[in-house]
């Protein structure tokens, strides 16, 4: 699907996924502590996925990471690089698109960029399947069409961390499967690092390598899943992990007959 | 896309005449039934001349060359109070609309004058100014002023702040932010304080110049019911209706241009 080739003198030339650690990391508003000495380690090209209940703190997590919020304290490190400032590897896709309606579809893709805009444009609208949309105007999509369209805008530049803060919330269940093999399928091409909260623990465990839980601004809970590629919803692993996911964030006691040592995948 | 567009417009020119002639229809209707009461004499032309006895009447002053002579006068007297009281406008309402102090600062002040309706100063203003130009100008640039200011200024606070966020995630620089979001957001309400401010841009020129002037359109009113010219009186009266419709017009073609994405213009 890489239909173009860059030239030598194109900045993005190269991509790989960000290298991402979080040391010690909290964040307050006001009185109120969000985050509370958060730690953790992203691998470059890891797909992370973090759930937990509303309000726990995914959404603050994100906007630190892509530097729109300053941490109260800690550090973030890109690449071994402390953050200050707003992340410039980073590209965030919201939940709802913000797209500029003023401006065609083509034209919100190429949104802040600097070389050969229209080309890559057309690139990245190719990607998400959208390359015939490129001259419409934004309130004549459909909303599965415009996260699509958000999803091209971020992926346009080539990010090496994406950035995902429910990003398929909004869509009906067969546009989100969709959306899901979709983003699968650009990850595994592009190898970016990628970010993806959520609240939909079948949607983390169907994407994601590693499924973090955050509550009381800790993390509770940190899972790898080494389910194959393309994974299977129905299988009896997947629901297993699905369940021990939720019954933590449920704070739900763990059954005996779901011993998970019995899998070696689940070392937390 | 393009070609198909045109094609269709031209379709419906062709075979929908009725659509293009519909709104004519009842004013032409009134014009022919004014011009039959006029002639058989149930409407004294004293009171109103018939429509032939106007068009005789403005055929008459652009022969003098007084007609284009005042029309040039309002026009210069309109655009220049616009521009005036326009940029004034528009430069505060960006400021006020991007700075919160400068809105404390200035915001409250502005609101104050603008429960002063303006057209109460006339007298403050003929004595200021006396009753040249400037006076007129003043005026029109006055009530210009609080529409494009107003709109402007609840255009650029309208703009959703996550489209904001989103720009600096994208890496906009603070200049791209304004250009590319803030006044493309804001231009639609901004053309609705342009299209009231020309509204009273007439309205209060037409107030100043029936007042005190001693040219211009509302002069040549004044000046003709002195004389007993109804029909010039009544072709003033045209006149501005047919400047205004004209100011609407503009407001109206640039929307369609600079508004292409709005669902106003779509369907
Ligand atoms: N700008 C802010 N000012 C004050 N409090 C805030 C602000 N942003 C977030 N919070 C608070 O921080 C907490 C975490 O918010 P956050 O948006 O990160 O939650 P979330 O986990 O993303 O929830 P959801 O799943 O509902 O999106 C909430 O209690 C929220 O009220
Ligand atoms: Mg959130």
């Amino acid at each position: 699907m890489s239909a173009i080739n860059y030239t030598k003198s194109d900045p993005v030339n190269v991509t790989s996924g960000a290298h991402v650690v979080v040391q010690d990391l909290s964040k307050s508003f006001g009185n109120f502590q969000v985050l509370k000495g958060m730690n953790l380690e992203i691998n470059a090209g890891e797909f992370v996925a973090v759930v937990g209940k509303s309000g726990c703190g995914k959404s603050t997590l994100l906007r630190l990471l892509s530097g729109l919020d300053t941490p109260t304290s800690g550090q973030i490190y890109i690449d071994e690089q402390p953050l200050g400032g707003l992340n410039p590897f980073a590209r965030v896709m919201f939940q709802d698109s913000r797209l500029l309606p003023w401006r065609r579809v083509l034209d919100n893709v190429t949104l802040g960029l600097k070389y050969q805009s229209q080309q890559r444009g057309q690139w990245a609208l190719q990607e998400v399947g959208l390359a015939d949309r490129a001259n419409r105007w934004i309130t004549q999509l459909s909303g599965g069409q415009r996260q699509r369209v958000a999803l091209a805008r971020a992926l346009v530049s080539q990010p090496r961390l994406l950035l995902l803060d429910e990003p398929l919330g909004a869509l009906d269940a067969l546009t989100r499967l969709e959306m899901q093999n979709l983003i699968e399928t650009l990850w595994k091409e592009q190898q970016f690092t990628a970010f993806l909260v959520t609240h939909e623990v079948e949607e983390a465990v169907y994407l994601a390598d590693r499924v973090i839980v955050i509550e009381d601004g800790e993390i509770s809970l940190n899972l790898s899943i080494s389910l194959p590629r393309p994974r299977n919803q129905g299988s009896a692993e997947f629901a297993e992990l699905k369940m021990r996911i939720l019954d933590q964030i449920l704070g739900r006691p763990r059954q005996l007959e779901r011993d998970v040592s019995a899998l070696p995948a689940f070392q937390s | 896309m393009q070609l198909v567009q045109s094609h269709s417009s031209k379709f419906s020119w062709q075979t929908l005449p009725w659509q293009q002639f519909a709104p004519w229809l009842i004013p032409a209707a009134l014009i022919v039934l004014w011009q039959i009461l006029a002639q058989i004499g149930i409407i004294s032309t004293r009171i109103l001349p018939a429509p032939t006895q106007i068009v005789e009447a403005a055929i008459r002053l652009a022969l003098s060359g007084e007609l284009v002579r005042n029309v040039v006068v309002s026009l210069y007297r309109a655009l220049a109070g616009f521009l005036i009281g326009g940029s004034i406008g528009l430069s505060l309402g960006v400021l006020n609309g991007l700075a919160r102090r400068a809105e404390l600062l200035l915001d409250s002040s502005i609101q104050m004058i603008r429960n002063i309706p303006h057209l109460a100063l006339i007298p403050l203003v003929i004595l200021w100014f006396g009753i040249g130009d400037s006076a007129r100008i003043f005026l029109v640039s006055l009530g210009v002023f609080f529409p494009i200011y107003i709109n402007t200024f609840a255009g650029i606070r309208s703009i959703d702040p996550n489209l904001l966020e989103m720009g600096r995630v994208y890496g906009l620089s603070r200049k791209q932010l304004f250009s590319q979001i803030v006044l493309p957001g804001a231009l639609p309400n901004m053309l609705v304080g342009l299209r009231y401010a020309l509204g009273l841009m007439w309205l209060t020129l037409i107030v100043a110049e029936t007042i005190a002037a001693n040219s211009g359109i509302g002069y040549m009113a004044m000046n003709a019911r002195e004389f007993m010219q109804t029909d010039v009186v009544v072709m003033s009266i045209l006149l501005y209706a047919l400047l205004g419709k004209l100011a609407d017009s503009i407001v109206r073609t640039l929307e369609r241009w600079w508004l292409p994405w709005h669902p106003s213009q779509q369907g």
